[in-house]
């Protein structure tokens, strides 16, 4: 019986405190939505809060995902204000459709970059070596950005692989190899320098001929244009730069 | 039977269309005008040979480890059995990507087993057989739950009979046990099928996925969502009618019995 009195008490506490929640904050707060690639979580983590914290009372939500995912998810409606992908072929997915504008900024690059399971105990120094039988090669599939870039080193290289696996995301690609399930994987640069210890990183430089452009964009729908753009020129510009460097991202190619 | 109480029916209609009408939105996606093409491509014809191959394998696997399973947990009376019951049905609530990671660590080649599979020779990870595990471990807890609980419904009293006219233990469960649970083996088997079909997270994060060799339905419906997201509606649909065919048949099977 007793309980029975107190819930409605309970209730009333509880909606009081969510009404005061909502008053409490103030006016001026602006939500911002940045859909951003998976290799871009720690660069724009960092990102975001220095735009908060030059931006009060903007608060900065990001959902990172695999590019086709992002893309998917805005043609469906999601609400994206700002969204950077891991290539240019993603993008333009929605820019035909209208839903994004043509030819967005590029604000970095990535390449690819071998890794092999800590101590490189393969003893694997070149590319050329990856197309060994004995090797259990992981890269990704060619649907995805991080396999179309793959398919193009082996075409520069003349090196045709075997892969063992062709996986959906880098991430599976990096994780396969850290495990030790795999004894090398292409993954990129930042990827490699993410997982600092868990892998041993091979220079490929054959992949400096195949990089990523990454490009930004504000989304025709974004709830707040214009802190969408401020959001975008800070990646595109020289603190964006900076930090994105620190994560092992390349200088966007020359206009 | 008794008449049911009205108010049943509206949220029994809510659960109903909370089945349905996602079913009806994949539907309503699908490109009827390229289906064709899509769904008999080498890559899908493939991944649903592949998957129809492994579906099959695992389900076999689990009728061969299930069914002694169930008999033990419904028969036997040993300490612990209730936290036997208990932690063999633990697939059914973990994620598949924990299974996933479970199976990596066991049968990985650095993992607790597969470490000496692999000095003989013996290579789980990216195979075939690693989709097969991956399926059983997360299809066993169906067939080993139905099977049990036809085993509780069924009692004993046929099998004791059989027992004091002199038959021997090997002769009353084949003769008596498992022709009663006949029916509970075969939903189980089914439901077993149906969750190997659509087994995806412990594959992707076990297994790989290489067209032809790990890459089954799910798996390649996911890739194609990447780049050709009606395809991959399309590979759904497939996925769906593979499934409803499977439900179907069997059931109907049983209830025309």
């Amino acid at each position: 019986m007793r309980a029975a009195r107190a819930l409605p008490a309970l209730l009333a506490g509880a909606l009081l405190l969510a009404g005061c929640g909502g008053s409490a904050s103030g006016a001026p707060e602006q939500g911002l939505t940045v859909f951003a690639a998976a290799s871009l979580e720690g660069a724009f983590t960092e990102l975001g809060e220095r735009f908060e914290a030059g931006h009060p009372g903007a608060e900065v939500s990001f959902s990172f995902a695999g590019s086709g995912d992002l893309v998917s998810q805005v043609a469906e409606g999601a609400p994206a204000d700002v969204l950077a992908t891991a290539d240019t072929a993603t993008m333009q997915r929605l820019a035909d459709d209208g839903l994004a504008p043509e030819h967005p900024a590029l604000f970095a690059t990535n390449a690819l970059t071998i890794v092999t399971a800590p101590g490189n105990p393969e003893g694997v120094t070149s590319f050329a070596e990856l197309a060994d039988p004995g090797l259990a090669v992981v890269v990704c599939a060619p649907q995805v950005p991080c396999g179309a870039a793959a398919r193009a080193v082996q075409e520069v290289t003349g090196t045709a692989l075997s892969p063992r696996s062709e996986e959906t995301s880098v991430t599976d690609v990096l994780a396969k190899v850290a495990s030790g399930e795999a004894d090398a994987g292409l993954v990129y640069a930042t990827d490699a320098a993410a997982a600092a210890d868990r892998v041993a990183q091979v220079p490929l430089p054959e992949a400096a001929g195949v990089v990523n452009g990454y490009p930004v964009a504000v989304l025709p729908g974004a709830a707040s244009p214009r802190l969408a753009q401020e959001f975008a020129d800070l990646v595109a510009g020289p603190v964006g730069r900076q930090v994105l460097a620190d994560a092992g991202f390349g200088p966007p190619p020359a206009p | 039977m008794t008449s049911l109480p009205r108010w049943v029916w509206l949220p029994a209609a809510v659960g109903a269309a909370l089945v349905l009408v996602p079913l009806a939105g994949l539907a309503a996606r699908v490109p009827w005008r390229g289906l064709g093409a899509v769904v008999t491509s080498p890559a899908s014809v493939d991944a649903l040979l592949l998957s129809l191959r492994t579906a099959t394998a695992s389900t076999v696997l689990c009728v061969v480890l299930g069914v002694p399973m169930a008999l033990v947990l419904a028969r036997a009376s040993f300490r612990g059995v209730r936290l036997l019951r208990a932690l063999v049905l633990v697939p059914l609530v973990l994620p598949p990507v924990v299974g996933g990671l479970a199976l990596l660590y066991t049968f990985g080649r650095r993992g607790l087993v597969g470490r000496s599979l692999e000095v003989l020779g013996v290579q789980v990870a990216f195979s075939t057989t690693a989709v097969v595990l991956a399926q059983a471990f997360v299809a066993l807890p169906f067939l080993v739950l139905s099977v049990e609980g036809a085993l509780a419904t069924a009692g004993q009293r046929y099998e004791a009979v059989a027992a004091t006219l002199g038959a021997r233990p090997t002769t009353v469960l084949l003769r008596v046990t498992l022709p009663l649970v006949l029916p509970g083996l075969a939903s189980g088997a089914v439901l077993a099928f149906a969750r190997s079909l659509g087994e995806f997270g412990a594959t992707l994060t076990f297994a790989g996925s290489l067209q032809g060799v790990t890459r089954t339905l799910p798996l390649e419906v996911y890739l194609q969502r990447e780049q050709d997201p009606d395809a991959a509606v399309a590979l759904s649909l497939l996925l769906v009618a593979v499934a409803v065919v499977v439900v179907v048949a069997t059931r109907g099977r049983r209830a025309a019995r």
